[in-house]
């Protein structure tokens, strides 16, 4: 057998830190882009369109993403879809960031005074120029830190989708434990390299925090 | 293309399922109470205690924070082995769940006596309670029914997270889902009814939690 | 001024108005008309339906019954292009300003010409600045809402609905918000307008000012127009019963 030397562990797992912050960061962008579409659909006029957003939200906010990666793994394997484990995971944790996203998103907007949007429709302006010229911005200051904060979330979330197979992060430590035996020195690197990317991360989505409550 | 969906066959293995749901909510009360009990300790020690022990407090709480539950309860399940603590997967799963929902609710419910009103704390000390009488009788039990729903919101989220317990062999829900579709080879169709599952237990952990919080702190009037 | 040999388009016509807030019924069968130019003061108890009555001419709130035209042209509520145009002719003041707040005084009164009337920039810098100077805060410009008084925000909002070029104001409360000494300044500028000839609707409760400026006033009972007249006459001869008890509240 090939001993492993510690630094040998950590330059495997480092590696297989790529695909953690990649899948994080596509996960994050198409969660942001579903969710603002989300949003707009929540915040419209209609109705039902507002409902089934809310719905959606506590599909999502109400079962384990464990769960929701099982679904998507074996629900596009159902449908014939060449089912690899990075679309399934893409697709799932996609979603997943929409869900909380727009929901924070939405908490946000809900915080403009009604007369911010009135004040626009006084002026003429309609709902998508009230939308992106008034309410946005605004509540775009608000949510810049919550948002932030989000990203942990979904880095932590990626962790699950080395259950389906996926080889990031956790997924490399558990073959490394295999092929080493030292289960206590892997997992703890394995934490700490979580840590180191996650840690820098909500540090700024604090100070952003206080940073907004000083004002 | 025509997909056939099979439920009758997850539906079948139902005394599997209700198993699987017993022991997702009862892993979930007993993490629940210890692991609001220990964030209460460390909003205290955050707060108000000994000094020297808050950089530990704080420590564990970033460290839990900032690293997933499932790495978390991997270390504790394959890692400690190796330093010699054996747990059996359900214990490794209750320590895992405890420790994550400490952190968390210590965050919390040190938010909640951080919006305690002065006034208060003085009103206590001039009546000549001690610091922790004071602590217990009245800066805690506001504090406690300010953040009810957020505590309610996390405790939601580690029953959630708890089905990465079946990954070590707990018998939770979700290892009920791995077991069915291993014998039925409907894995879809389990996991579909595993996940209505959860959404109805997270549903109605919700319901039942709010009940309790406006039981358990009446007056809900109160900031 | 040239007399009028045919008979004016009323500004404003509402008749037989109805609103309703779920099983509340507000407003109870409204009929008013306005000429152009007129300036109408609305005086009544809080929850009389003032503010609703204001928020239906332009559309801020649905109404079930009734009909309401603008310049000769119908309102329709569920014709969003149409209502876009209205809105286009009648400019509101709130009570509680509602300036963008991260908008500069500037941005704020060029946001909406620039976006619905498509004007170029040269033409929005100069209607906002001639507008500025109107209401007295030429210096104003590059300064943010939460820099400015109470009585100055109330300005730039006039500012800003008059750069839409309207015919008619909405004016809901508009002083209710401020300082009893920055009041004046804003009424000023409220005067000026009247004398310009700017058809005006506004929900007032300074008294004084309402039977200096306007030419009718409306006293509004339990969402009906209960009195109205001129307000020499209605101030100093109330009819109802309701008007003499609500004046003499306000003593
Ligand atoms: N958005 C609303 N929803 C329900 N009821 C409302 C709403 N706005 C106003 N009302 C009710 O309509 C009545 C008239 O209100 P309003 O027009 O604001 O009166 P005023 O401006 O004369 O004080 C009040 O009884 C008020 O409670
Ligand atoms: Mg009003």
């Amino acid at each position: 057998m090939v001993e492993f030397t510690l630094w040998d562990i950590l330059r495997n797992l480092l590696f297989a830190a790529r695909w953690t912050v990649l899948l994080s960061l596509i996960a994050f962008v198409g969660g942001s882009l579903v969710g603002l579409l989300l949003l707009i659909a929540r915040l419209s006029t209609h109705q039902l369109l507002g409902r089934a957003v809310a719905a959606y939200v506590q599909l999502f906010q109400g079962t384990p993403l464990l769960m929701q990666l099982f679904l998507a793994y074996f629900g596009m394997a159902m449908l014939g879809a060449q089912t690899s484990v990075w679309t399934a995971a893409t697709l799932a944790l996609t979603l997943y960031s929409s869900a909380f996203l727009t929901e924070i998103w939405h908490g946000c907007v809900l915080s403009i005074s009604r007369g911010q949007w009135e004040a626009g429709q006084a002026l003429a302006l309609g709902f998508i120029e009230q939308l992106r010229h008034i309410i946005l911005p605004q509540a775009g200051r608000i949510a810049v830190a919550p948002t932030v904060g989000f990203l942990v979330q979904v880095v932590k979330g990626t962790a699950l989708t080395s259950v389906i197979g996926f080889v990031e992060l956790t997924k490399a430590g558990t073959m490394i434990t295999n092929a080493t035996f030292k289960p206590f020195v892997v997992y703890s690197s394995v934490a700490l390299l979580y840590f180191l990317i996650c840690y820098p991360i909500s540090a700024y989505a604090r100070s952003l925090e206080r940073k907004l409550d000083a004002r | 293309m025509a997909v056939e969906l099979d439920f009758a066959a997850v539906l079948s293995q139902w005394p599997l399922l209700l198993l699987g749901v017993a022991w997702t909510v009862g892993l979930t009360a007993i993490s629940a109470s210890l692991g609001v009990l220990l964030g209460i300790v460390c909003a205290w020690v955050a707060s108000q205690g000994p000094r020297w022990l808050r950089p530990l407090v704080a420590s564990y709480v970033e460290l839990i924070r900032n690293t997933p539950f499932i790495v978390q309860l991997f270390f504790i399940f394959f890692g400690l082995p190796a330093a010699g603590v054996r747990l059996s997967p359900e214990w490794a799963s209750v320590i895992a769940m405890v420790i994550n929902l400490g952190a968390y609710s210590a965050e919390i419910v040190r938010a909640g006596i951080q919006a305690t009103p002065k006034g208060h704390i003085e009103a206590a000390a001039s009546l000549a309670l001690s610091r922790m009488q004071s602590f217990i009788f009245v800066v805690l039990p506001p504090s406690l029914q300010r953040v009810w729903p957020a505590l309610v919101s996390q405790i939601i989220i580690v029953m959630l997270g708890s089905a990465v317990c079946g990954q070590i062999s707990t018998p939770e829900l979700s290892f009920a889902g791995n077991l069915i579709q291993s014998r039925n080879f409907r894995a879809f169709e389990s996991y579909i009814v595993i996940t209505v599952l959860y959404l109805a237990l997270s549903m109605g952990a919700r319901l039942l939690l709010n009940r309790l919080g406006a039981r358990v702190f009446p007056g809900a009037h109160r900031g | 001024m040239p007399a009028d040999l045919t008979p004016a388009v009323p500004a404003l016509t509402i008749a037989g108005l109805r609103k309703s807030f779920g099983s509340n019924e507000v407003l109870k069968g409204i009929d008013l008309t306005v000429a152009p130019g007129e300036v109408i003061a609305i005086i009544g108890k809080s929850g009389s339906g003032k503010s609703t009555l204001l928020r239906c001419v332009n559309g801020l709130e649905t109404f079930q019954h009734g009909t309401l035209e603008v310049d000769g042209q119908a309102l329709a509520q569920d014709n969003a292009a149409a209502m876009r145009a209205l809105r286009q002719r009648v400019g509101m003041i709130f009570q509680s300003f509602n300036l963008f707040p991260h908008l500069t005084v500037g941005k704020n009164i060029m946001l909406a010409p620039g976006l619905v009337r498509k004007l170029p920039a040269d033409v929005l810098l100069e209607r906002a600045r001639r507008l500025l100077e109107r209401v007295g805060l030429a210096e104003k410009f590059d300064a943010y809402p939460d820099q400015l008084s109470g009585g100055q925000q109330q300005r730039v909002a006039i500012a800003r609905a008059l750069a839409m070029e309207p015919m008619m104001l909405l004016c809901d409360e508009i002083t209710s918000a401020l300082d009893p000494e920055l009041v004046g300044e804003v009424l000023a500028v409220v005067e000026a307008l009247a004398k310009e000839g700017m058809t005006l609707l506004m929900v007032t409760h300074e008294m004084n000012f309402a039977r200096k400026v306007s030419d009718r006033v409306i006293f509004m009972h339990q969402g009906r127009v209960h009195e109205q007249g001129p307000p020499e006459r209605l101030f100093a001869d109330p009819q109802t019963a309701e008007l003499r008890q609500f004046l003499s509240s306000l003593q």
